[in-house]
């Protein structure tokens, strides 16, 4: 079953409109039990990073996050959801899930911030196939965004963008797939991702 | 959008019905637009909600960014439209009259769905003033000013639209877009007035546009988006195609 995690500031009706037009079973839940009984989660984001954080420990949610992850269970984050997996985020200062090594900071001021608009994804790692099956090489991606993901781990990138610099916009480790992008609004790109995503994972 | 039905007017008078919004927005999803925006532009006039069945509907349909607006007064009316699905929520007289409904709004839920929809007329030279109500009340005050207040308060994107170019084909206000482009660091979506190919490469190049919004045109079937969209490409403007 998948499960999308709901804590309360994200843009959780466009998410779950992309898995009925894909036609996906799933729930929305902010309860941990729930969580547990899922084979994939989704965090999916919309929010400030500080806010998030607090709306996840509110729900106890940061705790069984880390847990379902670390026992391998097939995770999407999107935006928010993906920076909120790393050590810390300029964005309010908070320490965030920790789960990935590394940092969010915000863009430089060269662009106007936030980036919101099409940008292209460029596939850095040849190993995350599965993951990109059937999406052509710098497709178009729909981005809303003011910082972004600097993953100590350089191998986890597995896709970049070009906004005033160059900027991880996919991260895959194990069982987790991350896009700073939002796939739920990135027409056929994005639905090619999550269906990928889906697939490859034990449902 | 009024009363249920999607409509297009000019100078934001003399409205025809377009047709039904859900299909109209599938239809715009399929052809390739990059973004649907939805202005309930009776909303505020009437004192009344907008029409959240409209938007759930639509948001079942499309997969790519969808932006409402109209009639937003509270904090509560912006939760409500994005739990139905909508992805940015433009404030317009609402921000206006209360602009603290800006920072509260992007404090609750981030700048990036904060879009302040301003409409525009031309004044004098090199002076724009903003325009409520469905562009019926002149506020004094002028875009260029509003613009940077609106930013600095915390909105994420600026829909601009020039009402003296609204519906009449005759290219965007250039001029205009560029001063509240060049004012704020800032996405700025400029709308009214587009007729031909080239007012589409011109308010990028010329008018320094970050989007490019249209209405007649695609919903009279004058052109498609997907030639407004090569051509802009044949210009060396980046575009998702």
């Amino acid at each position: 079953m998948i499960t999308i995690i709901d804590y309360g500031i994200s843009n959780i009706g466009s998410v779950a409109n992309a898995l009925n037009k894909l036609g996906f079973f799933f729930k929305i839940s902010a309860d941990p039990l729930v969580l547990r009984q899922s084979t994939v989660l989704i965090l999916p984001g919309v929010g400030q990073a500080a806010t998030g954080m607090r709306n996840l420990k509110n729900r106890g949610l940061d705790k069984e996050i880390i847990k379902q992850i670390n026992q391998g269970k097939s995770f999407l984050g999107i935006c928010l959801g993906m920076q909120l997996l790393f050590d810390f985020s300029q964005e309010g200062n908070v320490d965030c899930l920790g789960i990935l090594k590394g940092e969010v900071k915000r863009f430089k001021l060269e662009r106007k911030i936030p980036q919101i608009g099409w940008n292209q994804v460029k596939f850095v790692n040849k190993k995350n196939k599965k993951q990109f099956k059937e999406i052509p090489e710098n497709s178009y991606f729909y981005f809303v965004n003011s910082y972004y993901c600097v993953p100590e781990d350089k191998s986890i990138v597995a896709g970049v963008s070009e906004y005033g610099e160059t900027f991880a916009s996919v991260v895959v480790k194990n069982n987790i797939l991350a896009t700073q992008f939002h796939p739920e609004k990135s027409g056929e790109s994005g639905f090619q991702l999550i269906r990928n995503f889906i697939n490859i994972s034990p449902c | 959008m009024t009363q249920g039905k999607v409509v297009k007017g000019i100078q934001f008078v003399k409205f025809r019905d377009a047709g039904n919004p859900v299909v109209l927005a599938e239809k715009y999803d399929a052809d390739g637009a990059d973004e649907l925006v939805f202005l309930d532009i009776t909303a505020t006039v009437e004192n009344r909600d907008i029409l959240i069945d409209v938007v759930r509907k639509t948001a079942e349909k499309v997969i790519i960014p969808f932006s409402v607006g109209g009639g937003i007064r509270s904090k509560d009316d912006m939760r409500q439209i994005l739990r139905a699905g909508a992805d940015k929520v433009s404030v317009n007289t609402g921000a206006f009259k209360i602009p603290s409904l800006i920072s509260e709004c992007a404090n609750a839920f981030g700048n990036q769905c904060v879009v302040l929809s301003m409409d525009v007329r031309k004044i004098t030279q090199n002076r724009w003033n903003v325009f409520i109500n469905g562009g019926r009340t002149d506020t004094g005050i002028s875009a260029i000013d509003w613009a940077e207040k609106a930013v600095n308060l915390g909105a994420g994107e600026i829909l601009l639209t020039s009402i003296d170019r609204d519906g009449t084909k005759k290219g965007y206000d250039l001029e205009l877009t560029k001063a509240v482009s060049k004012s704020v660091n800032v996405p700025v979506i400029a709308s009214g007035g587009a007729g031909k190919l080239e007012d589409f490469s011109d308010v990028f190049t010329k008018g320094k546009a970050d989007a490019a919004l249209a209405a007649s045109l695609f919903h009279f079937g004058e052109l498609k988006i997907k030639d407004v969209k090569g051509f802009l490409l044949s210009k060396n403007i980046p575009i998702r195609n």
